[in-house]
């Protein structure tokens, strides 16, 4: 089982990224489960949702407390809430940030991050900053886990309020394009 | 070549209002009326969309309340209309009147319940306390676990709602957020085995709205002269008998659901790793998965533990529950809601009732969790599991274990 929680702000799209992330898991033939977190949804205010991905049938409904990888798709959300609560040794970050990887905190569970200066790139694409399907181009370079084309095929299934497929495929292929994955080396750092 | 290859079945990631507006997609409901109130709000969207984009041939009827909500239906039922809606918390409230004439009536209306915890503390989240505040109202209810249950049961409540040894309206419950909200994988029947599995709706015209046939529908019974008691009693007992015969065909049509669907669902309870256990869980709704999950755990360590989660909750399946309980001697009870009567959980109640009727007396163990929107996770099951295996021997109803006590 592989466990992914992600962080945004309300707005952004979060929890409509863990659904577009579902279905092409499941496009490419693994179980998954997508619960977002229950809020009051308002612009701006810190969202989570979180998923599941497994081979086989996944039975836990419930929210993630300690994630494989964490995906953060707004820059700043990190300053209300802790991203890396519980986070599992040798886990991913994939972050939204315009700042190099030596400008950045994170905790040592970390060994491999994905950084995308994703709100540069919305902001080119949709004039404001909607960053989740631009993140998931930046999840699947960091992980691996899912490939451009499943990732194409659920954004042409899925529907979008505020921007149109056009635009949501290619800020898929920039995110994609943009991110920058280092491999952290403990080993190196001590 | 020109072989016929069945293909392999259409997998969609849905959440569990979505799957149920599929469910009644495919069992061509004629008429849906709508109020609709958070959490289910998403599901009636669904259905107007399905509707709007000619999936769906019903009608919509778009009422000012959740009374209206089910007095429409009634009127639709009356004429042989198969029916559908879905609400919960304060919309379930506020139908009350006509929710309790519906089983009266012996409408084979189906309506969700997603599930949500009553006012008042202010909560919009989940929790059983809606369905469980009318579980004896009459209704046939079935709990959920699984998305992929939500849309097998909805379709499959038709057959039993329809069906004329029952005549009686069912509740399929599904746990607010966590089911409502939480998408996963879910495999869409072929509409053509669905059409085999479930007729056109079965009327049986007991009561109708049809000028051609005119007649008093819910005349005046009771009272102690005038009609007299005998036919309110007889009203009362047709309708226990029918709620016992539902335990039947709720099994007998899971197993058609098995054999013309190919998925296999337990169908009053479902017994889990129960084999030689000597700790047993009983649970409802989505909190099994984890609970499910937990229990692996624990077999793992050598610990002799199983489950039994509880899918038809009205009627209550005492025999079934009995049997699944096997030999276990100690047991604990986990609720999503609370019997304030009693300061325990209402399956709690109904276990231990059920126990009683059988001369059994393991020693049993109340713990409520998962109110308005909390999480129940392995790790709580994990210290149900421990705190149950350690029980003395007496252990009954006495102080109940709140899971979410410490969790903030």
């Amino acid at each position: 089982m592989y466990e992914v929680r992600i962080h945004g702000r309300g707005g952004q799209g979060a929890v409509l990224a863990g659904s577009i992330l579902a279905t092409a898991m499941v496009h490419e033939g693994h179980y998954v489960v997508a619960v977002p977190s229950f809020g009051f949804e308002r612009r701006g205010a810190p969202v989570t949702s979180f998923l599941r991905m497994d081979s086989r049938e996944i039975r836990q409904m419930t929210n993630i407390y300690r994630p494989d990888c964490v995906l953060c798709i707004d820059p700043t959300v990190g300053r209300a809430v802790n991203i890396f609560d519980g986070i599992r040794d040798n886990s991913t970050w994939v972050q939204a940030t315009a700042r190099p990887l030596a400008e950045l905190q994170f905790p040592g569970q970390v060994a491999t991050v994905g950084l995308c200066d994703a709100v540069t790139i919305a902001r080119e694409i949709f004039g404001r900053s909607i960053t989740n399907t631009l993140m998931l181009g930046a999840f699947a370079r960091t992980t691996g886990l899912v490939s451009l084309d499943s990732l194409r095929e659920a954004l042409r299934d899925s529907e979008f309020r505020d921007a149109g497929l056009e635009q949501n495929l290619r800020a898929l292929e920039r995110g994609h394009a943009a991110t920058i994955v280092h491999h952290i080396d403990r080993r190196a750092a001590a | 070549m020109n072989a016929v290859v069945k293909p392999r079945p259409r997998a969609i990631v849905c959440d569990g209002n979505e799957a149920a507006a599929w469910a009644v997609t495919l069992a061509h409901v004629d008429m849906v009326a709508v109020y609709p109130i958070t959490p289910q709000s998403s599901l009636v969207e669904y259905l107007a969309k399905f509707v709007a984009d000619g999936r769906l041939n019903a009608e919509i009827v778009d009422v000012e309340g959740e009374h209206s909500v089910l007095s429409v239906l009634h009127g639709g039922a009356l004429a042989g209309a198969r029916t559908y809606t879905g609400t919960c918390g304060p919309g379930l409230a506020f139908m009350f009147e006509p929710y309790l004439r519906t089983p009266g009536l012996r409408l084979p209306i189906v309506m969700s319940i997603v599930t949500r915890d009553t006012l008042t503390p202010q909560s919009v989240w989940g929790g059983h306390q809606d369905a469980m505040s009318v579980r004896e109202t009459g209704w046939i209810q079935l709990y959920c676990e699984s998305v992929q249950e939500v849309l097998d049961t909805t379709i499959m409540a038709y057959r039993i709602a329809e069906h004329r040894g029952v005549m009686l309206p069912v509740n399929v419950c599904h746990d607010g957020n966590y089911l409502s909200y939480g998408a996963t994988r879910v495999e869409l029947p072929e509409p053509a085995d669905v059409d085999a599995f479930l007729p056109p709706p079965a009327v049986h015209w007991h009561a109708a709205l049809d000028p051609e046939r005119p007649m008093g529908v819910d005349p005046l019974t009771g009272g102690a002269g005038g009609p007299g008691p005998a036919m309110f009693v007889r009203y009362r007992k047709g309708h226990c008998a029918a709620m016992q015969h539902a335990l039947g065909i709720i099994a007998e049509v899971h197993e058609d659901w098995a054999r013309l669907i190919g998925r296999r669902h337990a169908a009053l309870v479902e017994a889990y790793r129960m084999e030689d256990a000597e700790s047993a869980l009983v649970t409802i709704g989505s909190m099994s998965g984890a609970a499910k999950d937990a229990v692996d755990q624990a077999r793992a360590r050598g610990e002799r533990v199983g489950l039994v989660r509880v899918k038809t909750y009205r009627p209550f399946p005492v025999a079934a529950l009995i049997e699944a309980l096997g030999d276990a001697s100690r047991i604990g009870v986990v609720d999503r809601s609370v019997s304030f009567g009693w300061n325990c959980g209402p399956l709690y109640q109904d276990v231990i009732a059920a126990l009683h009727s059988a001369r059994r007396r393991p020693a049993t163990q109340s713990f409520i969790g998962g109110l308005a929107g909390a999480d129940l996770t392995t790790d709580h099951f994990g210290r149900v599991i421990e705190l149950v295996g350690a029980l003395p021997d007496d252990s009954g109803l006495g102080a109940v274990i709140w899971l979410n006590e410490q969790d903030r």
